[in-house]
Order: structure tokens, then sequence, then C-alpha cells
């Protein structure tokens, strides 16, 4: 029964985490129309700040600044957000399949700075003995995780709020305006290219806080952690929950999230162990084929907006 | 005798829920120019791609000399003898003339192709003497024949024509008009948009006004031409922009 | 040493030119960026596998290798079979996935569908074959001397003299078949190709025939030349749209050039930056090439939306 309720706990912690990243890809895709195919690479930008701002100090390798975990949470919203701005200065005016094309080599060249640059990321090994204040100060890892799922989730819930009070509000209208028609939105005096730049870097900077969150819960940064896989996951959560709608972002986070390591769990069992590589790509199968049956039979997912997915895509 | 192309209560648009033409009827005899004349945004053009296939029908019927082509779609309708000039992108610019004259012969036996793109250059030097180049440097009323002699290599029975002369300076707007007069001598039908309304209909037999969608009027084009209230309205006479007659108006002066 | 690098550069442009073929036609004629055509280039070159293999399990090996090459001909059969192979798995796909969503949903869906079809296929890839590298032949081979100390393999030559062939045919199919013609004129105008006759799905499966087919080549020659791995495919997804987007969607030349750009690029990079930056070389050309030229070297700016 406590076992049950700890891999339940654990489970939780990890959906709300990748629901948040939904969330900001929510804002950029579903509310914007923004494809970014690189949430791994700003996911990976929020890891590596948070484990360098509040890891211990490791020769040669930048760190042992020790700072608080929510300074670690800040500056890794801060640099995500700051390399979303970047990126999005060069490549926002870009078409849609040319941004996708863009962004994912973004995520691969970010990936591949962290997984090269030593002094910066401890290269291919990561970063390790990364500090989680529910350990330091509670005992028994039920109590534990618990704890930072409290934690996670009323940061959820504050994203989710703010997410609401957003696209529900005259900032969120002007998204949609400049999504339908965007001549017609200019003629009224909004300045789409900067409306949607913010809703990048706004997208981008949960997309980082996700990142440090997950870090911050594991203990460890590793290059490894940042592969393309974890963009496709996070898309394939957004289309099954339904783009455009924000409660969809969770409950795709974690009806894939179940979907995956219910799926590794049962794959585990079966599955000799020197074939790990192989039940690897079993989940893998398995996530490509949601997404593809899914815009197949659901393109709206389970609670999507409208016919959103396909209307503003160039014909 | 059955018509060559009757369209009969047309409805049709870009998207099924939004249709642009009302219940939009009009009847085209062989050997015959029928003129749509009609503000903008009035969907004559709409009307003409419905017949070609392009946008979807969603009540109605077309029918060519009594067979029903509604939901054929576009590219089998080359082969049933009915030949569609748009007004923008009327060739393709990156293929060279031989090349565009081909692709108007796709659908014809090789042997018979090649007679029938000999055939055509002989009647336009102006192409024959280019066929090497592409058609992208052509003028706007080259490209307009080029577009024509492409439609006339399957020799079709029907040719959709959407305002030929668009952009064209006067003079050669006149001599296109002389080509598509020439088309009918050979027997074919032509239906034909026109912004040029009283040129058009000077050498149209029949001609159809439609506004906002519907048909408002239709008659002999000298009839049309002659009409007080049609000429203000839509053939931008002397009250073009008078206050006193609405399209309305002009409905009741047509049937 | 710059040579060395050069003639390295070369040889892998001719393979990347080779998969960004098809890449840029579809690009430009399905009118979506596919994310899973690099996927086509790793089936390719384990159909090639799986062919090769089985031939040897019937009996006797036909005859030795050919000449100075590592290969014989059974795999040349073996490629000839696989460029088949592969093209019929894009047709499949193509009815399946794509040609579905085509008819009700935009663009982007259908890349969103491109990313799930890469996923299934990469991973289909590694559950059948495992993540270890495969080599067609391990048979040693002597390099070449060329002047100015250049070393080239002989099955690197084999590799720029196929790709060469190959662009000269696929050049002659453009010019000179109906169906050539046809598929430049749907890549310009789908809507005035269709009402002159010409039937857009013929072309379209046209399409994905020739982009499989250079893509199975692609992925056989860089077995041959490299290795066999289930990311084959996956890492080129970067040097492919590189190669379309310099070159121009849906040119030919400009996919071939565009390639040797990214293949030269790539070799000439690793004499000032460090080895493990070489993946996002073409990254950085994307983000040069858009900004210097939108439509790329051969593309044109077209006067259809």
């Amino acid at each position: 029964m406590i076992g049950l309720l700890s891999y339940l706990v654990f489970f939780l912690i990890l959906a709300l985490v990748f629901g948040i990243a939904v969330l900001g890809l929510n804002l950029q895709w579903g509310f914007t129309g923004l494809f970014n195919a690189g949430v791994a690479g700003f996911m990976a930008i929020g890891g590596y700040t948070h484990a360098i701002l509040t890891g211990p100090a490791r020769e040669p390798v930048l760190g042992g600044f020790e700072l608080p975990f929510a300074v670690g949470l800040l500056g890794a919203m801060a640099t995500s957000g700051i390399g979303a701005l970047l990126v999005g200065l060069a490549t926002l005016r870009l078409r849609h399949e040319y941004l996708a094309v863009a962004t994912f080599g973004i995520a691969v060249s970010i990936q591949l700075t962290f997984l090269n640059w030593a002094w910066l990321s401890g290269g291919v090994l990561g970063l390790i003995g990364l500090p989680n204040p529910a350990k330091t100060y509670l005992e028994g890892s039920l109590a534990q995780n618990l704890a930072y799922l409290a934690a996670v989730v009323l940061i959820a819930g504050a994203a989710y709020w703010a997410m609401q009070r957003l696209v529900g509000g005259p900032w969120g209208r002007t998204l949609r305006a400049i999504r339908e028609d965007e001549l017609a939105a200019a003629s009224l005096g909004k300045n789409p290219v900067r409306i949607r730049l913010e809703a990048f870097v706004l997208g981008s900077m949960l997309m980082g806080l996700s990142g440090a969150l997950y870090v911050g819960f594991i203990g460890y940064v590793g290059p490894l952690d940042y592969l393309p896989i974890v963009t496709f996951q996070i898309w394939t959560m957004l289309i099954l929950g339904g783009s455009g709608n924000n409660k969809g972002a969770f409950l795709g986070a974690v009806v894939v999230w179940a979907i995956w390591t219910g799926s590794g769990f049962v794959i585990s069992r079966l599955v000799p162990p020197e074939l790990q590589a192989q039940s690897g790509a079993i989940q893998a199968v398995l996530i490509g084929l949601i997404l593809v049956v899914t815009l197949l039979i659901r393109p709206r997912g389970l609670i999507g907006e409208r016919l959103e997915v396909s209307r503003h895509a160039r014909s | 005798m059955t018509a060559l192309l009757q369209i009969e209560r047309l409805t049709a648009g870009y998207r099924p829920d939004m249709p642009i033409l009302h219940a939009v009827s009009a009847s085209l005899s062989a050997g015959e120019i029928a003129t749509i004349i009609g503000p903008n945004g009035a969907g004559k053009s709409t009307l003409i791609k419905a017949v070609s296939g392009l946008v979807t029908v969603t009540a109605g019927r077309v029918l060519l000399e009594g067979q029903d082509i509604t939901a054929t779609p576009p590219h089998r309708l080359a082969p049933a003898g009915v030949a569609y000039v748009p007004q923008t992108g009327n060739v393709f610019t990156t293929l060279s003339i031989a090349e565009n004259l081909s692709m108007g012969a796709a659908t014809l036996p090789r042997r018979q192709a090649r007679a029938r793109i000999e055939a055509v250059c002989a009647d336009h030097p102006m192409l024959a003497e280019r066929l090497g180049e592409k058609a992208a440097v052509l003028s706007g009323g080259q490209r307009q024949i080029l577009a024509i002699a492409r439609a006339l290599v399957t020799q079709p029975r029907l040719i959709l024509l959407d305002e030929p002369t668009a952009g064209l300076a006067p003079r050669a707007a006149a001599e296109l008009f002389a080509v598509v007069r020439g088309l009918v001598t050979a027997g074919a039908g032509v239906l034909m948009v026109e912004q040029n309304a009283k040129a058009a209909l000077r050498i149209s037999d029949r001609g159809y006004v439609l506004a906002e969608g519907r048909n408002r009027a239709e008659g002999p084009a000298a009839a049309l031409l002659d009409d007080p209230e049609i000429g203000a309205i839509f053939l931008g006479q002397r009250r073009a922009h008078g206050a006193s007659a609405t399209p309305d108006t002009a409905a009741e002066t047509g049937r | 040493m710059i040579l060395q690098h050069i003639a390295d550069g070369i040889l892998t442009g001719a393979i990347v030119s080779l998969g960004a073929i098809g890449l840029s036609f579809s690009m430009k004629i399905l009118r979506f960026a596919n994310f899973s055509h690099s996927e086509l280039l790793t089936w390719g070159a384990y159909f090639a596998l799986v062919l090769y293999i089985l031939h040897r399990l019937v009996g006797e090996p036909l005859g030795g290798a050919l000449g100075p090459f590592s290969f014989g001909l059974p795999i040349v059969g073996a490629a000839a079979l696989s460029i088949v192979a592969t093209a019929a798995l894009a047709i499949a796909l193509h009815r399946l996935v794509f040609a579905r969503l085509e008819r009700r949903a935009g663009a982007m869906t259908m890349v969103f569908a491109s990313f799930g079809v890469a996923l299934l296929l990469r991973n289909l890839v590694l559950l059948i074959f495992g993540p270890d590298p495969i080599y067609y032949n391990t048979a040693l081979q002597f390099a070449i001397r060329l002047p100015g100390g250049v070393r080239v393999l002989p099955d690197q030559i084999f590799v720029l003299g196929v790709t060469i062939a190959v662009v000269i045919g696929l050049h002659l199919f453009l010019t000179r078949s109906r169906a050539g013609i046809a598929m430049r004129a749907v890549a310009e105008n789908p809507d005035l190709a269709a009402v002159s006759g010409t039937d857009t799905g013929r072309v379209i499966l046209w399409v994905w025939v020739i982009g499989a087919g250079g893509a199975a080549l692609a992925g056989l020659f860089y077995g041959m030349t490299v290795q066999l791995r289930p990311e084959l495919g996956f890492g080129l997804i970067l040097p492919l749209f590189a190669a379309a987007i310099l070159g121009g969607v849906g040119s030919l030349y400009g996919a071939v050039l565009g390639g040797l750009i990214v293949g030269l690029a790539e070799n000439l990079a690793v004499m000032v930056i460090p080895t493990g930056y070489k993946p996002a070389i073409p990254f950085l050309l994307i983000l040069a090439i858009l900004y210097l030229r939108p439509q790329g070297i051969f593309g044109s700016t077209g006067e259809r939306t």
C-alpha cells in the first residue's frame, strides 16, 4: 500500500513537472501558433541553470554557489527566458516549417553545448549531488516526496492560474486576434512580432522552470536527459491533451506519462535486462503511435479548444 | 436541343459552411460566348471555379451536354472537353513555353499531342518562335495567349476564361477579344468573366449579371448593353455611382 | 590536410545530396517539412542489409568483390531491391497517414505526424536490430592515393559516381518525361496542373517514390562508407534540411549543391572547432541562409502563395 502510494507520488511529481512544460508549449503553439520543435533545449537550459546555481562546488567545473532552491528556479526561468529572447529574435519571422527546423536545430545545439562544454556542465557525466530541500528537512522518502509534490502542485497551480489569467485577458485576446488574422490585428495597432516574441519567451520560461523542477527532484542533470525524444514527448502530451486548452496540457501530461512509465514497467517485467535498449524502443514506438493516431482520429485531442491544430496552419 | 453547359441552382464556396454562390443558374450553347459581369465579390470567378471543380459545390448541378459533371475532380474535366484559364497564375512560369503546351496535352496520346501542339503553334507564331524560353519572360498579354493556347491543345468543347484581359493594355485586350471570338467560330462555347464588361458584352451572345452570389439579371448581350439600369450600375455609365439605383432594382429589368 | 578534408566533405556531401533531393521535392510539392524523411535512409540501409543477409543464407555468394570495391554483385542487387522496398514503405506511410491528414488538416499537422512517424520508424529499427553498429562487410580495402596526398577508398569513388549518375538521370526525368514535367508543374501551381488534366495524386506518389529511392541509396552508401546504426537517419535530419533549404526547396541542383556545401562545411569546420560541435554546423548554415536568402540559392520566390 505504502509502496503504491509512494509510486503514485513519484509519478505525479514528474507528470506535473512535465505538465508545466506542456503549459508553456500550449502558450506558444495552442494560443500563438508558434511551432517550437526545441522544447528539450529550453528545459535543458533551465535544468543546468538550476544545477549550477544550487549545486555544491566541484573543481574544475563552474559552481559552488549553493544558492537557495527558489533562486535556482527563478534563475532557470531567467536564463531560459533570455535564451528564448535570443532565439526568438533570430527565428520568429520565419515561416512555420522553417521555425520548426530552426528550433529543432537550436535544441540539438544546446544539447551539444552541454555535452561538450565540460567546464559549464560537467560534460557527459553531468552534475550530481544537487540538494533537494525536502530531503534536507524531512526524514523518510515518502514524506520527502510528498513535500516536493506539494511544492510542485503549488507551482503548477500558480502557473496554470497565471496562464488562464493571461490568455483570458486583453493580452490573450490580442494573441488570438493575431493568430486568426495577423494583418487585421496589425491594422488595429497591435505589434504581432512583439506579442509573438512575448509568448515565445514566456512559454520557454515555463519550460525552463519545468527543467529546473525535474533536476531539483532527481538531484542530477546530464546531457542525455535532453535528447529530442523529450521534445516529442512534450508535443505528444499537448496534442493528446488538446492544443489550446490549459487543462488539456496537464491532462495530456498525466496520460502520456502514465503510458510511458506504465509501458516501461510492463516491459521491464517481460524483457530481459540485456535488451534494455530495445525496451526503450517499445516505449518510443508507443509515443509515436499515440501522436499519429491522435492526429488521425481525434485531432482536437481529449479536450481541445476547437479544430485549431489545423486551422491556422498555412494552407 | 441540349445546351453545351447547363448550370442549375448552384450553391458553392471555398468552405462548405460558407457558400459564396447561392442557387446560381446559367446556360450556354455551342458556338456561343456568354459573359458574367457583376461587382467585385459577386462570385463571378467562384462560378467559373465551381464549374471546373476547384471549389466545393454543396447544392445544384453542372451539366455538360446533359452529363452531370458536378463532383468531377478537376483533372478529369480536361479529357471531358472542358478547359479553364484562370485569371492569375495562368501559365507555369518555371516551365518553358513548349513544356507549358505539353502540360495542356498531358491527357493526349504522345503522337496526337505532338500534332496538336504543332497546330496550336501554327496559329500563334509568337509561341512557335520562343518554344524553349521560360514562360516567366512573357508579357501579360503573351502569357494570356499562351494560357489560351495551352487550353486549346485538347480542342475543348467548353472554354472557361477568368478575366482574360485583366491588366492588359487596351490594344492587347482588343487583340485578345479577337482571339476569343475566333474560338467560337470553331464551334466551342466560351464562358467568360470580365471586369471590362462593356467590351466583353460586345463580343458576347449572352450576358449574366451576378451580385452577392445570386443571379441579378440575364439576357442577350446586346439587350444588357442597351439596358440603362444595367449600364448605370454595372457598366460604369453615367450614373455609375448614383445613389438612386441599387443592384436590387436592376434585377427586375433583366427578367 | 585541407585537401583530405575537402575530399571527405565531397563524399559526405554526395550522401547528403541524395537524401536531400527527396526532402527538397517533398517540402515543395507535398508542402510540409517531413521530419520522418531521414528515417527512410535508415530503412533503406537496413532493407539492403536484410536482403544481403538473405542472399548469403540461400547459398553460395554470387561471385566475389567487384574489382577494387569491398562489395560484389549481391550488394548491388540488394540496393536495387532496397529502393523498391523503401518506396513501398513511403507509399504506405503516405496512404496510411499523410494523405488522410492532408485532406482535412493543414501543413503543421503533417509536421506533427511526421514527428510521430519518425519516432515509430527509428525505434522499430532499434527494436529489431538492436543498438549496436553493423557493417555490410568487414573486408579490408586499400585506399587510393591521389595527388596532394589525398587518400580515398574505391567505395567512396563508387558512391560519388552513382550520385552523379542519379542526378543526371533525375535531370533527364524532370526535363524530358511527362511525369517529370508534370512534377515541376505541380510544384509551381497544383490547381493549374489539375485543370490542365494532370492527376496531382499520381504526381505526389512520384514524389514519394523518388524521395524514398534517393533516401535508400543515401542510407546504403552511409552504411557502406561509415556504418549502420538505428540513428543513422536521425543524425542526418539537420544536414538534410540544411541542404534542402540552402539549395532552395524544389530544386534538384539546389539540393545537390546544398548537400555539397553541408558536407564541406562539416568537414572543414573540424579544423577550427572541436569535433563534438560538428553536428551544429548544418544548423548554423540553416540560420545563415534563412537570413541572407530565405528562398535558397536556386529557389524562386514563386508567384504563388
